[in-house]
């Protein structure tokens, strides 16, 4: 699903480069769930937004799905990330005005779906996450929890082949944090949809299958778990 | 385009900060409203000045006699000559530029003594001998009966056309004038017409004591010779009245012995140039009025653009979570102009509606009052004008929204979504 080799990114601020990733191989199989752990400043957050299209490689290939990602202009990035990546954020990322339900549908408004329709589909997946009753709440009435899972249904909407979450536990207490990854596992299983999740607790880690470490802009080490 | 998200997101964006939004949208407002107001009153100015004109045919000009002022041929200065009825075929047959020629007489001065009589009424007016060309070079608005016409000239008839005012204060007020007899200067007329002017104000109240008899009748009955008062003269179509005007200057001095040098002998007053002057200054009004308008707008434009740059700046966070989940940027872009388009034509409009409402309000407060109307008169804009200035105003907010629009997809997704 995922195949990278070699990527390298430095980042330029001033007279400053800093080199993060120095070389970056890693293959994802369609389904797998893969934790990436390492110390802060490491590289992690840098090597998922690569992996987001959010950001560009200075080097290396990157392939999501068969798709060379080098060069895309700002329309196709766009179409790939709404097809084929959900995104999970340590800050939840929602938009402040829109309520639950209309957070939930954004990536469909992208898509033209007709607002009945897409509302709908939303309220399904809302319902999936238990928050049917907060549809209509808008996010600063949410508990952390809550709106990370208005996230999660978010990035499940457009039915995408890879999740990509960076430290969605981060911000949530540890009963929180569980559920969450509940939710993940068992989208992971019965959806075979493709996850990594960038984490800096180990019983998070635990319940992936695999874990990667970077030190220092290189993977360094593969557990199996 | 029409969907539900895209106007919540605007209501929303300009609702956070209304101080902000009221602000940005005054400039608009106030660069249309000013527009608005100063060619309202332009035009006002223009209708106003106009009205003197009715529907007088501008491309004429006077002329009358006066004492010469240079001795020539035998003659000295300071002699009152007349023009007489043989100069009409003179200059018809020296200018073939001619188009109407009426020649004119008139009895009595302006806001003379009483010089009319009906019975027990009286009344002083302006008495004109004329031919009925002079309907065509200054039409009126005849309400009962007829003009003077040839056959009134060729009789020498005793009739009289006579003004709405000289008709209110010589008959009763349900009388009809028509056949009845008026004295002037003691000598019975019938009359044969009533007129009212096609000018307004002042201009039009004068024009309504007039009394018009035929040119013949009016030299023969007040012992006038073949005596002309003045010429009436205008030029054919396309070509300039001052053309006949100096030609028919040059053939009376010839035909009365005036030095071709001596200007003061001669009076004319050429109203075409008078009325370009005019023309020409309402065209500087306005190119005025729509400098300072436009720049008005324009400053009001630049205010908006301003402020689609400072909120894109503020939701940049935002604007990167929606390019995360797939917003491409002609989404982005278009969001951003619709903001700034909503924002410049609903202040615009406002403007506009306002400023026309100001505009009608003054022009019911003058007509009910009855005040201003000699040199301010029918203040507004033609529809044409303020759909002129819609147009503007959404291709003036996509503009101002073009800037911040394409700030907003400049940056990396990524750091878009890292902005705090
Ligand atoms: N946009 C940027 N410009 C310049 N330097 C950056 C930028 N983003 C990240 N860095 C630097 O790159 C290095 C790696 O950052 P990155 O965010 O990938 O680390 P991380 O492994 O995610 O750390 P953490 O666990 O704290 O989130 C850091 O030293 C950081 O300061
Ligand atoms: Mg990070």
């Amino acid at each position: 699903m995922i195949d990278i080799s070699n990527i390298h990114k430095t980042y330029i601020t001033g007279s400053n480069k800093l080199h993060v990733l120095k070389g970056i191989d890693l293959k994802v199989e369609a389904g797998e769930m893969i934790s990436v752990m390492g110390a802060s400043g490491s590289g992690k957050s840098t090597l998922l937004n690569i992996l987001g299209i959010l950001d560009n490689h200075d080097h290396g290939e990157y392939l999501l799905s068969g798709i060379r990602i080098e060069n895309l202009n700002e329309r196709k990035a766009a179409r790939l990330r709404n097809k084929y990546l959900g995104f999970v954020f340590q800050s939840f990322n929602l938009v402040s005005f829109k309520n639950a339900a209309e957070n939930v549908a954004l990536p469909l408004y992208y898509q033209n779906v007709k607002r009945k329709k897409r509302n709908a589909i939303a309220m399904e997946y809302l319902d999936r996450m238990g928050l049917k009753e907060w549809a209509h709440h808008l996010p600063n009435e949410l508990s952390g929890g809550q709106k990370q899972r208005v996230a999660i249904a978010r990035a499940l909407i457009g039915k995408p082949k890879v999740i990509l979450a960076d430290e969605p536990t981060g911000a949530l207490d540890s009963v929180t944090s569980q559920e969450v990854m509940d939710i993940l596992t068992d989208i992971n299983k019965n959806e075979n949809i493709t996850m990594l999740i960038v984490t800096h607790e180990l019983d998070i880690a635990k319940r992936t299958q695999k874990t990667i470490r970077i030190t220092d802009g290189l993977i360094t080490e593969i557990i199996k778990n | 385009m029409f969907d539900l998200d895209r106007w919540q997101e605007i209501y929303h964006v300009l609702r956070k900060n209304k101080l902000r939004t009221f602000l940005t949208a005054f400039g608009v407002f106030w660069g249309i409203f000013m527009l608005v107001i100063m060619m309202g009153s332009g035009d006002g100015l223009k209708n106003g000045v106009s009205q003197n004109f009715g529907d007088m045919a501008t491309n004429s000009v006077f002329i009358w006699a006066q004492q010469t002022s240079v001795p020539y041929k035998g003659f000295t200065r300071g002699r009152q000559f007349y023009y007489e009825n043989a100069d009409v075929r003179a200059l018809d047959e020296a200018i073939p530029e001619i188009k109407y020629l009426a020649p004119r007489t008139n009895v009595g001065g302006f806001n003379g003594a009483s010089n009319v009589i009906r019975g027990l009424k009286s009344g002083g007016f302006q008495i004109f001998g004329d031919y009925p060309v002079f309907d065509s070079i200054d039409p009126v608005n005849l309400l009962q009966g007829r003009f003077i016409n040839e056959i009134d000239i060729k009789e020498k008839r005793k009739v009289v056309v006579i003004g709405l005012r000289v008709k209110e204060l010589l008959f009763e007020k349900n009388e009809n004038p028509i056949n009845q007899y008026i004295q002037v200067n003691g000598v019975y007329f019938n009359v044969v017409g009533l007129f009212k002017s096609k000018r307004t104000g002042e201009a039009a109240s004068n024009d309504n004591q007039r009394i018009h008899m035929p040119f013949t009748t009016c030299q023969k009955t007040f012992n006038m010779g073949d005596a002309i008062g003045f010429f009436n003269i205008t030029s054919k179509d396309g070509i300039p009245v001052a053309v006949v005007e100096e030609k028919a200057i040059r053939v009376l001095k010839k035909r009365h012995s005036v030095a071709p040098s001596d200007d003061a002998a001669i009076g004319h007053f050429n109203l075409e140039v008078e009325y370009k002057k005019m023309v020409g200054l309402f065209f500087g009004i306005k190119v005025l009025v729509w400098i300072v308008g436009i720049g008005t707008l324009f400053a009001g434009v630049i205010g908006v653009s301003n402020i689609m740059l400072v909120v894109v700046k503020e939701r940049t966070k935002e604007i990167g979570i929606q390019r995360a989940l797939g917003a491409t940027p002609w989404i982005i872009i278009s969001q951003i102009i619709t903001e700034s388009v909503v924002l410049t034509t609903f202040s615009g409009y406002f403007g506009l509606t306002l400023g026309v409402g100001l505009l009608e309000l003054i022009n019911y407060l003058l007509e009910s009052s009855g005040a201003g109307t000699e040199m301010f008169l029918h203040p507004g804009i033609n529809f044409s004008v303020a759909v002129v200035s819609l147009a503007i105003l959404v291709v003036a907010g996509a503009v101002a929204g073009l800037i911040p629009a394409r700030k907003a997809v400049s940056v990396k997704p990524i750091d878009a979504l890292r902005y705090e």
